[in-house]
């Protein structure tokens, strides 16, 4: 060992940028192995819009589709149903749609673009359980209300415009997905209408 | 007679490039340019007419190719992908694969990795030497790839490709010897545009084989020059410390 | 925070670990060039553990799968090409460390007494990283990594009597298939590095009990100062802690220009054939072991008769184990040694890394007798060790470590 003085100053100096130079590196190194976490071209592939042909939907009836693996329900609405919409606001825990669980064109009472047609995504916003759909039944859950949709898992309760009924675990109504029409009879889900 | 051709053809064309294909036949370089999209397009468009038909390139995805080679995913859509198939799908031609296995008794090797098993060069000049030779099956063979399973799908392009022979006197016999090939000129293309026709699929298929080669490169550069900048800060404080030890 | 800390020592011995192998481990003050190569080898593992564990996440060790999700790996996968690459590099970069280790090891006499031991977990290391990079080749599915296979479990089948019955324990089948795949993919991702992270461990333990060589071959602990501590000795850390990270960053850039400008290696690191998918019907023309086999792949090769050449490539790995007790001299670094010792060391470098080059060439009549030659010249490297290390014109060795 010498006894040469010691500039303490330089070797703070460069001890601090060589670790800020070299923790820059660790940083972008480790760019490659957090973003291969992230949805892969297959992933994206198979989570790809889905068109849907609804012209073949009868008024009450329901049918699932499958978009990024999630069930997406499409629903047609008898018109006392979407009537009843309009009734059952004081029993709902968000009946003016204000969180944010679907695209703004579809912030509406009936939320949807047409109103007979529902498009949702059918898993409850409480522990992620696909409900049940009680077409002409449901009012066994909730008086008066004749078509709505149940859970399974914790029975929380959803109307038929996937709003959740308070007093429920889920706190949240049904996600609406972007979707939209490509003509009367197709709709496409996954891409949002365009303005 | 043929076979004394062949045995010319193996022994007289000169080069000993130990090709891929295990024939030693001298490999014209393929001067491919990754970045030149014009020439990977119509590569792309080469491909999906010719080749596509028999081959698949199963691991690679059609979208991809649409945004690597900047072609508009709705062009790629109407001309490029068969209908019903959606574009972020991988580029698998199951149902020809079933027929090509028919008709052929064995199915066509996918191409996505062909540039990289085989070479750029190696397929340059593999779809350039193909020549007429009523013995085959297709009735053509090919001189990297001796007896090739497989049809000259380029001819309407290329014409029917003759193999050319000169007969001198070797040892006072008369020697038939393979000199090159040239086309009857009934294709579409002259010699020059068609060389630049196989060197824009052989540039899509090194692409296909590799999409991100060009990106890795540009990459590269940038980590290189970091690490340029960190060895000198490394090194000034080594020396820094190590004033105590000297 | 000092608070913490003492906490903490309180409970586990932190600082006193810290202290002891890093901050006050004395390392002779000469380390040269060639010292920079266990530290890369330490760096080159975690590599290969973590782009490994990643690869994990995304491979798929399936016959029918495999193939086609290595291609997924680097098509499909945000970055999964780079890690791949980093992979693979590894694999060859950890090779080229270990090799440069070693010979470090060799010319300086670093496996002498007190040091069997550190030179033996080092040899069960090399042993292991052999398995490990054997049983990872096969994973991409392709046409080497399936061919690969079945000649070197083919090689098990040369044993007299239970040969054939060990080859079909070992695949699982009747021919290399999906239940090698797994049980090598087993091996290869979870029991090995576990192994390998083990003998690291072992191998620094080691080290640190017996202290570092150095170029000199002379035992720093034998000149201490009135506090215990060597003279020739400086603190692992900071100095070679910061003079590592120079090494590290040298390595880096070369490291960095294969994965980025040459991630094939020339056809080395990832051979032609593998890009195409396992065919059990159709072996590739030229089939030749990667790279960091070759020099053993080469003596096999040598040798006329199937058991003898493996009998002579296993020995050739075998007799690195015995060095220590071969060595007889109590003179360590080359520096200090008869020019004998030199010249065998020289030779038995030049045989090993012609051995190397016919490795990967096909075999011919002048190639075949050149590597018997080869071969000789690396066992006779042993045998004349042996002779003349008993009673060796040494030169004076210094009192204290020269620069």
């Amino acid at each position: 060992m010498s006894n040469a003085p010691v500039d303490a100053g330089r070797r703070r100096f460069l001890t601090w940028t060589t670790s800020v130079v070299g923790g820059v590196g660790a940083a972008f190194a480790a760019v490659p192995f957090i973003s291969s976490w992230t949805p892969s071209a297959k992933a994206r592939a198979a989570g790809a819009p889905v068109e849907v042909d609804i012209s073949k939907v009868e008024p009450g009836q329901l049918i699932r589709v499958e978009w990024r693996g999630k069930p997406v329900w499409v629903v047609n609405r008898p018109q006392a149903v979407l009537d009843n919409l309009e009734q059952i606001g004081d029993k709902l825990a968000d009946p003016d749609s204000s969180e944010p669980q679907q695209p703004p064109y579809t912030v509406n009472t009936h939320r949807s673009i047409k109103p007979q047609l529902f498009v949702g995504v059918g898993l409850c916003t409480h522990l992620g359980c696909s409900p049940t759909y009680l077409p002409g039944s449901f009012a066994e859950q909730v008086q008066g209300v004749e078509y709505g949709f149940f859970c399974p898992c914790h029975g929380s309760k959803f109307d038929m415009a996937g709003r959740v009924f308070s007093g429920v675990p889920a706190q949240l109504n049904l996600a609406v997905p972007p979707h939209q029409y490509l003509d009367d009879s197709t709709i496409l889900v996954g891409v949002d209408q365009e303005a | 007679m043929m076979k004394k051709l062949l045995l010319a053809l193996v022994f007289v064309v000169p080069g000993l490039a130990l090709a891929a294909g295990g024939s030693n036949v001298h490999l014209d370089k393929a001067e491919y340019d990754l970045s030149d999209k014009a020439s990977l397009q119509n590569g792309a468009k080469l491909f999906m007419n010719y080749c596509f038909g028999c081959h698949s390139t199963q691991y690679q995805r059609y979208n991809r190719v649409a945004e690597d080679l900047d072609i508009p995913i709705e062009l790629m859509e109407q001309h490029l992908v068969f209908t019903g198939v959606k574009s972020g799908e991988l580029m698998k031609n199951a149902a020809s694969e079933e027929q090509i296995a028919k008709w052929f008794g064995a199915p066509a090797p996918d191409l996505t990795n062909v540039a990289r098993v085989r070479g750029a060069d190696w397929l340059y000049t593999y779809l350039r030497t193909f020549y007429e030779d009523p013995s085959r099956p297709y009735g053509v063979n090919n001189l990297v790839f001796p007896s090739v399973g497989m049809p000259h799908v380029l001819q309407e392009l290329q014409g029917i490709p003759r193999a050319v022979y000169e007969e001198p006197l070797i040892d006072g016999e008369p020697q038939q010897v393979f000199v090159g090939i040239e086309s009857d000129g009934s294709g579409e293309m002259s010699e020059d545009e068609y060389d630049q026709a196989v060197l824009d699929l052989v540039n899509y298929l090194v692409y296909s084989a590799e999409p991100v080669k060009q990106e890795r490169k540009r990459l590269g550069y940038w980590v290189l020059g970091f690490l340029v900048i960190f060895f000198i800060f490394s090194y000034l404080l080594k020396k820094e410390y190590w004033r105590d030890v000297h | 925070m000092k608070a913490l800390i003492s906490w903490i020592d309180d409970r586990i011995p932190m600082t006193k670990t810290w202290e002891k192998h890093i901050s006050k481990y004395p390392a002779p003050k000469n380390f040269n060039f060639w010292y920079f190569f266990g530290s890369l080898a330490m760096l080159v593992l975690v590599n290969q553990l973590l782009t490994g564990i990643w690869l994990t996440m995304h491979y798929n060790p399936t016959a029918e799968g495999a193939f086609a999700s290595v291609e997924y790996i680097m098509r499909d996968v945000p970055w999964g090409w780079l890690l791949r690459y980093m992979h693979s590099t590894g694999a060859s970069a950890f090779f080229v460390v270990v090799y440069l280790h070693m010979y470090r090891g060799l010319i300086y006499g670093s496996y002498q007494k007190p040091r069997e031991l550190l030179w033996l977990f080092g040899m069960l290391i090399f042993l292991v990283l052999m398995a490990e990079a054997f049983m990872g080749y096969i994973l991409p599915w392709g046409q080497m990594s399936y061919w690969g296979a079945q000649v070197i479990i083919s090689l098990f089948g040369a044993i007299p009597v239970i040969g054939d019955d060990l080859t079909l324990w070992i695949r699982g089948d009747y021919v290399v298939s999906g239940a090698t795949l797994n049980r090598f993919f087993a091996l290869h991702v979870v029991a090995l590095p576990l192994v390998l992270v083990m003998l690291v461990f072992l191998h620094i333990i080691a080290l640190h009990e017996v202290g570092s060589n150095n170029p000199d071959g002379i035992e720093i602990k034998k000149n201490k100062d009135a506090n215990g501590w060597p003279k020739d000795g400086i603190p692992f850390h900071p100095y070679y802690s910061v003079k590592d990270i120079v090494g590290v960053v040298g390595f880096l850039f070369f490291f960095c220009f294969v994965i980025f400008f040459m991630p094939d290696g020339g056809g080395y690191f990832l051979e032609k054939p593998n890009f195409e998918i396992a065919n059990p019907l159709k072996t590739p023309e030229h089939i030749a072991p990667v790279w960091y086999f070759t020099p053993f792949y080469a003596i096999l090769r040598a040798i006329p008769d199937k058991l003898g050449g493996v009998i002579m490539m296993g020995l050739s790995i075998l007799v690195l184990f015995i060095l220590p007790w071969l060595d007889r001299c109590k003179v360590k670094s080359w520096r200090y040694r008869s020019m004998l010792h030199r010249i065998n060391i020289a030779q038995f470098i030049v045989c090993f890394i012609i051995l190397g080059v016919l490795g990967v060439l096909p075999p011919t009549e002048g190639r075949t007798l050149l590597a018997q030659i080869t071969t000789f010249g690396y066992f006779a490297f042993f045998v004349l060790l042996w002779f003349y290390s008993k009673n060796e014109a040494t030169k004076p060795l210094p009192e204290r470590l020269t620069k």
